[in-house]
């Protein structure tokens, strides 16, 4: 109900056109992985998935971030229904991936920014490995390229007051980790094919 | 402001427009019938995407105008904000301008609503072109990022003007006082805004009937010599015949509606070489057929102050 509610009046607020351009906006498992440069990013992207996808589609969060406030627990628990991982301190007791993969398994989509936090350029910063584990884990699982348009100008990071610019976000085509494709290789066809899609 | 104004003449005006929209829609559902191959059966669908997008324009801009002054500002004002959002987002700005483009946003554009609201047009009537307009700069220094900086300026500047202080003077026709025509202010707007749509529409039907030399092929490669003159020459025929809800005599009427048309065309074309200019075809999607709500009211930024200040100047 929240979350429905949100998600309408994100899609107002922010006047997001969704482009389906490489696939179809349907509940097929998936792992969105797109561009980041703003804290609404997540809610942009989130809020354009259709009703039945987002009820089954995760948000990857920072838990540095998400356990800051009573209120952004709430939202990251119970309305977003986010995976809280540490991106600070990472050890072998609290590895992301023992979190994320047993979810994947699960039948569950996922959205996971693999910058690994936003960025003030215009270029994005290489990817993180993360993706790349997720890929050979559930290797049967779409990836699917997100491009986010201009919600770095509607909030951009150090900001607090948003301004209603339209954004965008264009879906691409789904891509998997090939047999025998060595880490550097997958993510730097990754980083891409979000490239890609940012250029229609 | 205006008490509500269900008069006989507005409610003659609605019956015609509601009747205009029943002939379209009539056309349209003949032309889909009739069309056999395929570019004219995708210009066609896009017509009636247009009549269909035409008929929900026509019904608020009825009730706003019916509902007296407050509905009228309300759409207006909502418009401003709407239109100067796709500009702003085909328009680039820095971060440094965050700031300044969330005032224009959530303090000058409402301000400027609520000073045409009260009337009051000493302060309306300079708000954006003196105050914000020196704004703009001041809170863009103050973020202290020079790069760019008089084209990030004068990008917010216009978009100030364009969306909001122009569009303005639409409902601020519902303010003038003119000697004999008290309370029926609201039929001056619908004079306004029925001849440059009206003059926008016939634009373009005369164009794709009998369109051959285009006017400016770089900037609108749609507008033609053909469309220009049959769309101007009908909406000053249409505005002669409003002039029994306007003040004017038919002859004033009929020079009124000829500036508008022809500051309505201009209004286009000013605003299709930005479009141009960012390599964009419309400014949004929100209207179907017709594209963003500033591809709709392109013609009425411009249209709208010059038809205030005649009006005002020789008729009150």
């Amino acid at each position: 109900m929240i979350a429905e509610f949100l998600a309408v009046s994100v899609r107002i607020f922010s006047g997001v056109q969704a482009r389906w351009l490489g696939c179809s906006p349907d509940a097929t498992q998936r792992i969105y992985f797109a561009n980041h440069t703003s804290n609404l990013d997540f809610l942009v992207l989130w809020s354009v998935l259709p009703d039945e996808a987002r009820r089954k589609t995760r948000p990857v969060a920072a838990s540095d971030y998400w356990r800051g406030g009573r209120l952004r627990f709430f939202l990251a628990n119970s309305v977003f229904r986010g995976i809280l991982i540490e991106r600070k301190k990472v050890t072998r007791s609290n590895n992301p991936m023992d979190q994320l993969i047993p979810i994947l398994l699960a039948g569950e989509s996922l959205i996971i920014f693999p910058e690994g936090g936003r960025t003030t350029e215009p270029e994005m910063r290489p990817f993180k490995s993360g993706l790349y584990y997720l890929g050979r884990a559930a290797p049967s699982v779409d990836l699917v390229p997100v491009y986010i348009d201009n919600a770095s100008r509607v909030l951009p990071k150090g900001e607090f007051l948003p301004i209603p610019l339209l954004c965008s976000v264009n879906f691409g085509a789904p891509m998997r980790l090939l047999p025998a494709e060595s880490k550097h290789g997958f993510l730097a066809r990754a980083r891409a094919a979000v490239e890609a899609c940012s250029r229609v | 402001m205006t008490a509500p104004v269900l008069d006989f003449k507005l409610s003659a005006l609605a019956a015609g427009v509601l009747g205009l929209l029943v002939f379209a829609s009539i056309v349209g559902y003949i032309l889909r019938l009739k069309s056999r191959s395929e570019r004219s059966r995708e210009v066609v669908e896009n017509l009636n995407a247009r009549i269909r997008a035409w008929w929900i324009m026509a019904i608020i801009f009825l009730i706003a105008i019916a509902s007296g002054g407050i509905g009228s500002l309300v759409l207006f004002g909502l418009t401003s904000f709407l239109a100067l959002r796709e500009y702003i987002t085909l328009t680039p700005t820095q971060r440094a301008d965050h700031r300044v483009l969330f005032w224009a946003f959530f303090v000058i554009t409402p301000l400027q609503y609520i000073l045409i609201g009260i009337r009051w047009y000493g302060l309306f009537s300079i708000f954006i072109p003196v105050y914000a307009y020196l704004l703009v700069p001041i809170r863009s220094v103050i973020a202290g990022d020079f790069k760019d900086f008089l084209a990030r300026s004068a990008k917010i500047q216009w978009g100030l003007m364009v969306c909001v202080y122009f569009v303005s003077y639409a409902p601020a026709l519902l303010s003038l006082k003119i000697p004999g025509y008290e309370r029926q202010n609201a039929n001056l707007l619908f004079f306004l805004v029925g001849v440059v749509q009206l003059s926008d529409v016939l634009q373009y039907v005369f164009g794709k009937c009998f369109g051959r030399r285009p006017i400016a092929p770089r900037i609108s490669p749609n507008k033609t010599v053909e469309g220009f003159a049959g769309g101007v020459a009908c909406a000053v025929l249409i505005g002669t015949l409003l002039w029994w809800i306007t003040p004017f005599r038919p002859w004033q009427s009929a020079l009124m509606a000829l500036i508008i048309a022809l500051m309505g065309f201009c209004g286009g074309l000013v605003m299709s070489a930005i479009k141009r200019d960012r390599g964009v075809k419309d400014y949004g999607a929100t209207i179907p057929g017709h594209g963003g709500i500033m591809d709709r009211i392109d013609s009425l930024c411009f249209a709208a102050p010059i038809f205030f200040h005649l009006t005002r100047y020789f008729f009150t």
